[in-house]
């Protein structure tokens, strides 16, 4: 239990229609004690909290930050309480609001079972729906498909300094949504003189072309705060899937849709004419060094 | 009597060889032939163009960069992919006609003296704008469900292959009708080669 002089916020973190991934990405924070220290957690899923989720649910208590992982369904129950109702009580005098995922941000993968139901905090896809559009204002969205766990401490720390989070049209923290995935891919390359991988797993070659990386147009930070401390999906060689869009999941994740060739989506902010233009030059030129294998470049045996 | 510009000189030149090269041909054609035509000293004409070559890769972008802009203009039409297939055809069997320099410059210098065309003019670099308005006719058209989803240079050779033939065969004086006789059928032969099954 914590002292009456104890000043610092309240958190609370409840789930909705959720595979517990933005749970487990937090887990994996590093610093995980130490931001937790700045906060009384009230409740967490799978942290240990001051009081139980059953006292939650009687609904008595306020809380200053409230997260909330999953997609939002009107009509789910949590210990047989509404969770519409669990929500509301908490959203109404909470300070700060987090939809934490990209289920809780837009509806994301949990939406599938009742499209028309389902939906995020504030959004629904792109659109405004959700339980807590009069609260919108205190709406902070952590997308993506886990959010990454330094998303969530930047945006923890920023409200626990007393700091304004900063937030796109989508409600995301602008620091860690305006620039792209494909900023600071290692693979960059590639995608200039427009070589492809051939195939996955692979250190060469761009995964744009064929394999369907959304890097170029999907709002993300994941090539420069990178996952585990050491990577992202693109050094890997596995394509980005847009996780952090308002569209995701989105159908056949490992190809690039094209129409004669030509991909359906180019980079973000550059038109099609002008993309198919340096396509063309770029493509005339054949690097050698890039061709082949990095193992054999150089190799004197 | 108003002063020539150094821009429609430069016209004049381009003009001049355009008729030069694709009448003569790349090698017999000379500089002293061009500077004769347009009226102008050999010396002036290489304040103009440094080489032939130069001025043949400058002719070669002048060609990409008409036909580039004709068929942006008719992709831009809110019409059907059909008749956007209809406007092209019509256009380059007008230009056949009208300019018909432009399109044997195309098939009788380029494609018969790639060597001339190899540094600077790499792979599609010189004929951009033209391929990169093929590559949007070809896309809008799959996007709106009016052609079949294929392989680009399969549909692009298929396009101005048989275009560039049916001119081929009017510079031979082979058709026995004018190439304006053909637009129609030619029009329905690519559109149905090309539409959705």
């Amino acid at each position: 239990m914590h002292s009456k002089q104890d000043k610092r916020p309240t958190l609370l973190w409840i789930q909705g229609v959720t595979c517990n991934g933005n749970t487990h990405s937090f887990l994996n924070l590093p610093n995980i004690d130490q931001l937790l220290s700045k906060f009384r957690l009230l409740n967490h899923p799978s942290l240990a909290g001051e009081y139980s989720f059953e006292d939650m649910l009687t609904c008595k208590f306020q809380c200053d930050i409230l997260i909330f992982e999953g997609t939002y369904d009107p009509l789910m129950k949590r210990g047989g309480v509404l969770l519409s109702k669990i929500v509301q009580h908490y959203a109404q005098t909470a300070g700060n609001i987090i939809g934490l995922g990209s289920c809780a941000s837009f509806g994301g993968m949990f939406k599938a079972s009742a499209p028309e139901r389902n939906s995020g905090l504030i959004f629904n896809e792109e659109k405004e729906y959700g339980p807590l559009l009069k609260y919108k204002a205190k709406v902070i969205n952590i997308s993506g498909c886990p959010a990454h766990p330094e998303w969530i401490s930047y945006t923890l720390s920023m409200i626990a300094a007393g700091k304004r989070v900063q937030v796109d049209e989508l409600h995301r923290p602008i620091e860690l949504f305006s620039t792209l995935a494909h900023h600071g891919c290692t693979r960059n390359e590639y995608f200039e003189w427009k070589v492809d991988t051939k195939a996955f797993g692979e250190k060469e070659g761009c995964l744009f072309y064929q394999q369907g990386c959304r890097a170029p147009m999907t709002h993300a930070s994941c090539n420069k705060i990178l996952w585990n401390e050491v990577s992202s999906k693109t050094r890997v060689g596995t394509p980005c899937f847009g996780c952090t869009e308002p569209n995701f999941p989105r159908q056949n994740l490992f190809s690039t849709k094209t129409n004669m060739s030509i991909p359906v989506d180019v980079p973000l902010g550059v038109s099609k004419r002008s993309y198919l233009t340096l396509t063309g030059i770029a493509k005339t030129f054949h690097v050698k060094r890039l061709e082949g294998k990095l193992i054999d470049y150089k190799k004197t045996d | 009597m108003a002063r020539i510009t150094k821009e429609e000189k430069r016209g004049g030149i381009i003009s001049a060889a355009l008729k030069l090269f694709s009448q003569k041909g790349f090698y017999i054609t000379t500089i002293p032939d061009i500077a004769q035509k347009v009226g102008m000293s050999v010396g002036n004409f290489y304040n103009y163009f440094a080489s032939k070559e130069l001025l043949a890769k400058e002719l070669l972008m002048y060609i990409a960069e008409y036909l580039g802009k004709r068929i942006r203009e008719i992709n831009e039409k809110d019409i059907s992919t059909e008749e956007k297939i209809y406007e092209i055809v019509s256009m380059y069997f007008t230009m056949a006609d009208e300019k018909p320099e432009m399109i044997q410059y195309f098939l009788r210098v380029y494609l018969s003296n790639r060597e001339v065309f190899g540094e600077g003019c790499e792979g599609m670099i010189c004929v951009s704008p033209f391929v990169t308005e093929m590559m949007i006719f070809f896309e809008e058209g799959v996007a709106v469900n009016d052609l079949h989803n294929q392989d680009f240079f399969s549909a692009f050779g298929l396009f101005m292959g048989y275009l560039g033939g049916m001119v081929f065969l009017f510079g031979e004086k082979i058709l026995p009708e004018p190439l304006e006789w053909y637009k129609t059928s030619i029009s329905q032969n690519i559109y149905n080669a090309l539409k959705t099954r």
